[in-house]
Parts: structure tokens; C-alpha cells; sequence
């Protein structure tokens, strides 16, 4: 007992878990501040204003009440394909395919809402179905690249891109062929939906539903990942495949489960895009959400929940494209670079984790 | 069908597999290089683009389009260094790397492009070879650009060069064991960043015949994925320079499939032909992922294989 009490008080030293979640979150903000520091040098040469940049893309995104929902309404489609990304990359595997799952969610949603719509069934059964349809299509052609990764060791990041490839041509091919509404003239497309049918927005905002939906499953999938058993294996397995086998794990039914679920997330989106944006099907699908959501899932390393405010950000840079086109002759691509930058940087930034003593616990410190 | 017509699509498929092979076969040449050391480069897709926009950018400018080729080739050069020397920080994840860089070196282009989308830049001039045939077809399948023959030229070159010189040895030591190549004193960091770059310059220069031989133009369209399908296009060959030339031959049948239909009439289900050379890898892919020849051809340190 009185070896206890002899012990001085130690002042006050913040646990290995609270660093580590410090640490997480400092890296990346710091690559994004690299960020900005090297297009603001890149702007600097081109002869534009850093600071009109960064001001425009404020008031492009976050400014008014309007931009502010053009933004939320850019960032639903970024936190579906985030997810898309994220999941995968827990258990290990880099899938790069949620355009092409996008692009075909979107398809198939406008193509069985044409039987659908013209033979009267009820609007709420309508959406439905067509969500289904959606999320099973982009959750069945990613379980594809999942299950030849797994039964054939075929790399899942080249097959899943081939895969958009044939997506796209398959929407294409029905696009321009079998399925074109024939009122379509310049831009190929299937048959409208029509506007009763269509996904209505938020109460008292312009923003539609795909914000919420997007949202709710960030936090399905955040307890999914980290407070199940299935998340649980799918992070063995991610950590070290062989283990995970040894262990007897059901690595085959994790891994396409996981293709599967990022396929969904991903149809989903194109199921918002066509019923709440676009009516129809039409190379207006093909817009990139798929790929900027890789760059949303790596800055929040590959955390469901932070991807919400990340998908936000990006969001609003993409809102703001046309203002900056417009007040500072820049052509739309200066988001494309901005955001390459962040990507560079940011997986360089990779290699600082664990580096800096600060954040590491003092007992880890005193050692070495 | 008729035999005239049979007889137009392969003369069709013939000249566009030579047409639209050289990009892949610069493409897959370049990877093939940065693989044998030891690092996967997935970001040629960016280096192809960037490559088409600077060729075009400079053949316009200066009038000359061998020095649009050289530039692309050294803008190819400048992402493949970035490419090189991040990947050599640790726990960076080369494949990742790759992504980001494809998106930045699109990025970059597409910026930088926009002025020359309008304008109509001094292109590669053919070689017509097909002078003695009185087959209009076939003459106009035969009119080769040079730059197919100097990718061919360096397949050979590189085929020889990994064989039988000491820069070809110490490059497959690298790939195949770095412990081995640092006992001998190699700094296999150093390779690496010099095959990521050497690699970049064929990546960039098959961008430059994109914009200025075949299609001849320069669009943000212009490309569709060609640098990763190369990607795969190295492991079917095997990482053999030589096999790379056929297996460009080959996608570029596949890729020319869908406007040699369409020249005889058949546009029914072009963008499905389309889609032939994705369709096309992916099965290879599927073929050669578990094969023990591939297996035992692949360089021991590539991660995409360990």
C-alpha cells in the first residue's frame, strides 16, 4: 500500500489511441494544406490570384444558401462511390470500377422503369423497383471482379476498370440501339421516366434524397465495418490474407460480399442520378463521380464516416467549377488538376505516418 | 456474306490493327521496362494523355512533328520521375501512386490542352508502302507510320539489351531480388526511378502518335483506357519486349474490329464492338492470372504478383 502512495502524480499524458486518431487526422490535413500551398504556386505562375481562387470556391460551394445545396447535391453521388472504394480497400483490395457500377445502376434503373412507367404502377413501388434494380446491377457486375480476383488472382484494380470500359459500351449499345427514345435527337437517351415519377428533394431545400441515403449508409457501413464480426474478418483479411485463411475464414465470400456491397453503393448512386437528376439514361452518367470518389475514400482513409465531410468538400469544389470558369477565364479541368495534386500529395504523405515522435505514446518515446 | 466484303474487313482489320497497335505497343514496351525492375507503373494511362497534348501542343507551335514526339516523350519522362521518386518513400503503395497519377497527368492535360483542340497541328507523315498493290484497300491499310517501325526497333533493342549487356543484368536483378542487387552493390532505388522514367518516355511517345498519326488529332476523348489495358497486355506477354509486339498486333485487330464492320455497311452493335479489346484483356487476364508460365516469367519483386 504504501508503494502506491510514494508514486508522484505524472502529469497528464494523452493515450496511444488518442494519438493515433490525432495523427490520422493531421497528416492528411496537412497534405491537403501542401496541397493548396503547391496549385496555389501553379496559379501563381500562370499569373492568376491564389486568393481569388480560394475565395471563389467559398462562394462557389459554401457561399450562398443556393450554392451551398448545388454542393450537397454534387456530394451525394461522391459519398456513394467513397463507400465504393472504401470497403473494398478495408479488405485489402483496390477496385477502381464504381464509374463503371455507377454508369450501369443508372442503366438498368431507366431501363425497367419503361415497362414500369407505361403500364401505370404506383410512383413509390416504381422507385423501388428501380433502386433494386440499381444496386443489384452494380453489386453483381463488382462481385464479378471480387470473385475473379479470388478464384483466378486476376487484379482486381485492371479487371474493375475494363469492366467500366464495358459498362459504358453497354449503355451505349443499348442507348443508341434497342432502347433510344426516338424523341432523343442529339443526345441518345432512354426513355424519360417523366417528372411525376421522379425522386422528389428534401423539405425545404432544392438538395434530393440521395444526400440522406448516402449519409445512413456511410453509417451502416462505419458499424458494419468496425463493430461486426463480418468487419472484423474483412479487416483480417485486408491485414494479411494468409492469416485470415489459416484462421479459417470464409476469405472468397468476404471478398466478393465486399465487391458486392461497393457495386451497390455505387448503382445506387447512378439510381439517384437517373431519377432525381437526369430522368433518363444517357451519357450525362459518364460524369467522373466514380473516380473522384477514389481520390474522397483516400483522404479520408477509407473511413465510412469520414467520408461524408470529405465527399462534401470535393463537392464543393466541383460546384464551383462554373464560377471559376466564368470570373477567372480558367478552363473546367482546373478542378481535374487541383484535385491530381491533392492525390499525389497526399499518398506521398503516406510514408510520414509513424514518423513524428509527437504522436508517439512517451513510453514508445523513452524507448527508443 | 460475300467474299469481297469478307475480304474489305480483314484488309480493314489488317490496317487498323497496325494503326491502333503502336500506342499499346510504346505503352506496354514502357511498362515492360519499369516491371523488370521491380515497380508497377499503372499511371501510363496519365503519361499517354499528357504525352498527346504535348506532341500536338508542340507540333503546332513549331511546325515539326518529330519535335511534338521528342517533347511528349520527355513530358512522359518528368511524370515517370515524380512516379519514381514517390514510390521510393516507404510504405507508399505503388499501384495507388499509379491511380493518382493517371488523373493527375490527365488533369494537367486537359488544362494545358484546351487551346489546341481547335487548331490543326502538322501530323506524322505515313510511309506508303502499299504502292505496288493495285487494291486501293489494301494500299491504304499498308500506309504505316514510321513510329510503328521504331517501336518494333526497340522491342528488339530492349529484347537484346536485357540479355546481353550489363545494364539489361543489373535491371533484372533488381526486379527479381533487391537483396541481391544491393549485395552487389546496386542502388536498386536508383534503378528503379531511371526505369520508371525510361518507361515514361515510350509511354509518352505512344501518346504523341495518338494525336498525331492515328486518330491525328487532339480531344479529351482521345484516349480510352489504352495505357492500363497495356498493363495486362505486359503480363499476357509475358514481360518479354518481343511478345509485346504481338500482343499489341492483337489488341489492335480486336480494337479495329468495330470500324471494319462498320466500312462495309454493319454499324448494327458497333459499341459493343467497342468494348472488344476490354473484352478481350479481361479474358486474357482470366487465362493467364494462374499460369505457371506467366508465374515463373514475372519479376519477383512486382507486387502485383507476390
Amino acid at each position: 500500500m504504501a508503494a502506491i502512495d510514494t508514486i508522484p502524480p505524472r502529469p497528464f499524458r494523452p493515450s496511444a489511441r488518442l494519438l493515433g486518431a490525432i495523427e490520422k487526422v493531421a497528416i492528411p490535413l496537412g497534405a491537403l494544406i501542401a496541397s493548396a500551398i503547391l496549385f496555389s504556386c501553379f496559379l501563381l505562375l500562370l499569373g492568376k490570384s491564389p486568393a481569388d481562387f480560394f475565395q471563389l470556391v467559398w462562394r462557389g460551394g459554401f457561399g450562398t444558401s443556393f450554392s451551398f445545396q448545388n454542393t450537397l447535391q454534387r456530394s451525394a453521388p461522391l459519398i456513394l462511390t467513397g463507400l465504393a472504394f472504401a470497403i473494398p480497400a478495408q479488405i485489402g483490395l483496390t477496385m477502381i470500377g464504381a464509374e463503371g457500377a455507377l454508369v450501369l445502376g443508372g442503366f438498368a434503373a431507366a431501363a425497367i422503369a419503361i415497362p414500369l412507367v407505361s403500364s401505370g404502377m404506383p410512383v413509390a413501388l416504381t422507385l423501388l423497383l428501380m433502386a433494386i434494380f440499381a444496386i443489384l446491377a452494380g453489386a453483381g457486375w463488382n462481385a464479378i471482379a471480387g470473385w475473379l480476383r479470388h478464384a483466378r488472382g486476376v487484379n482486381e484494380t485492371i479487371s474493375t476498370l475494363l469492366l467500366t470500359y464495358i459498362a459504358i459500351a453497354i449503355m451505349n449499345f443499348f442507348v443508341e440501339g434497342p432502347l433510344r427514345d426516338p424523341a432523343s435527337q442529339n443526345k441518345p437517351s432512354t426513355m424519360p421516366i417523366g417528372k411525376d415519377y421522379m425522386v422528389g428533394s428534401i423539405p425545404g431545400t432544392d438538395v434530393h434524397w440521395g444526400l440522406v441515403a448516402g449519409v445512413v449508409l456511410a453509417v451502416l457501413l462505419y458499424f458494419l465495418m468496425a463493430r461486426t464480426t463480418f468487419g472484423f474478418a474483412a479487416r483480417v483479411t485486408g491485414g494479411n490474407p494468409r492469416a485470415a485463411l489459416a484462421q479459417g475464414l470464409p476469405v472468397g465470400k468476404l471478398i466478393v460480399s465486399c465487391s458486392a456491397i461497393a457495386g451497390g453503393a455505387a448503382g445506387l448512386a447512378g439510381f439517384y442520378e437517373v431519377a432525381a437528376i437526369h430522368g433518363q439514361a444517357n451519357a450525362s452518367l459518364v460524369a467522373g463521380y466514380g473516380f473522384t470518389g477514389i481520390l474522397v475514400s483516400f483522404v479520408a482513409r477509407h473511413n465510412p464516416l469520414v467520408i461524408v465531410p470529405v465527399a462534401i468538400m470535393f463537392g464543393a469544389i466541383e460546384a464551383s467549377g462554373g464560377l471559376i470558369q466564368r470570373r477567372m477565364d480558367m478552363p473546367d479541368a482546373t478542378a481535374l488538376v487541383l484535385q491530381g495534386i491533392i492525390f499525389v500529395v497526399l499518398l506521398a504523405s503516406e510514408t510520414l505516418h509513424g514518423r513524428f515522435a509527437i504522436f508517439k505514446p512517451s513510453s514508445e518515446v523513452d524507448r527508443t | 456474306m460475300s467474299e469481297h466484303a469478307l475480304a474489305t474487313i480483314l484488309i480493314a482489320m489488317l490496317g487498323g490493327a497496325i494503326r491502333v497497335s503502336t500506342p499499346f505497343m510504346f505503352v506496354a514496351l514502357g511498362e515492360t521496362l519499369t516491371e523488370k525492375s521491380g515497380r508497377i507503373n499503372l499511371g501510363l494511362e496519365g503519361n499517354l494523355v499528357l504525352g498527346a497534348m504535348v506532341g500536338y501542343a508542340v507540333s503546332y507551335q513549331t511546325g515539326s512533328p518529330w519535335a511534338g514526339v521528342l517533347a511528349a516523350g520527355i513530358s512522359g519522362v518528368f511524370l515517370g520521375l515524380l512516379h519514381g521518386a514517390i514510390c521510393s518513400l516507404p510504405r507508399v503503395n505503388d499501384i495507388a501512386v499509379g491511380i493518382a497519377m493517371m488523373s493527375f497527368g490527365t488533369g494537367v492535360a486537359f488544362f494545358f490542352g484546351k487551346p489546341y483542340i481547335q487548331p490543326s497541328a502538322p501530323r506524322l507523315e505515313a510511309l506508303p508502302l502499299g504502292g505496288w498493290s493495285s487494291n486501293t484497300a489494301l494500299a491504304k491499310a499498308l500506309e504505316i507510320n514510321p513510329l510503328f517501325f521504331i517501336g518494333i526497333a526497340v522491342a528488339f533493342v530492349m529484347w537484346w539489351a536485357l540479355a546481353n549487356t550489363r545494364w539489361g543484368l543489373i535491371l533484372r536483378m533488381t526486379g527479381d531480388s533487391e537483396p541481391a542487387a544491393r549485395a552487389m552493390g546496386v542502388n536498386p532505388v536508383a534503378v528503379r526511378i531511371i526505369a520508371t522514367a525510361l518507361g515514361g518516355f515510350l509511354a509518352g511517345t505512344g501518346g504523341a502518335f495518338l494525336s498525331l498519326s492515328y486518330p491525328g488529332s487532339w480531344n479529351e476523348g482521345l484516349s480510352s483506357g489504352q495505357g492500363l489495358m497495356a498493363v495486362a497486355l505486359v503480363i499476357f506477354a509475358r514481360w518479354n519486349p518481343l511478345r509485346c509486339i504481338l500482343a499489341a498486333l492483337l489488341f489492335g485487330a480486336a480494337g479495329a474490329i468495330g470500324p471494319a464492320l462498320q466500312s462495309v455497311g454493319i454499324s448494327q452493335g458497333y459499341y459493343f464492338f467497342n468494348a472488344a479489346p476490354y473484352i478481350l484483356t479481361l479474358f486474357i487476364m482470366i487465362a493467364t492470372a494462374r499460369s505457371n508460365a506467366a508465374a515463373r516469367a514475372a519479376p519477383g519483386e512486382l507486387s502485383i504478383v507476390k
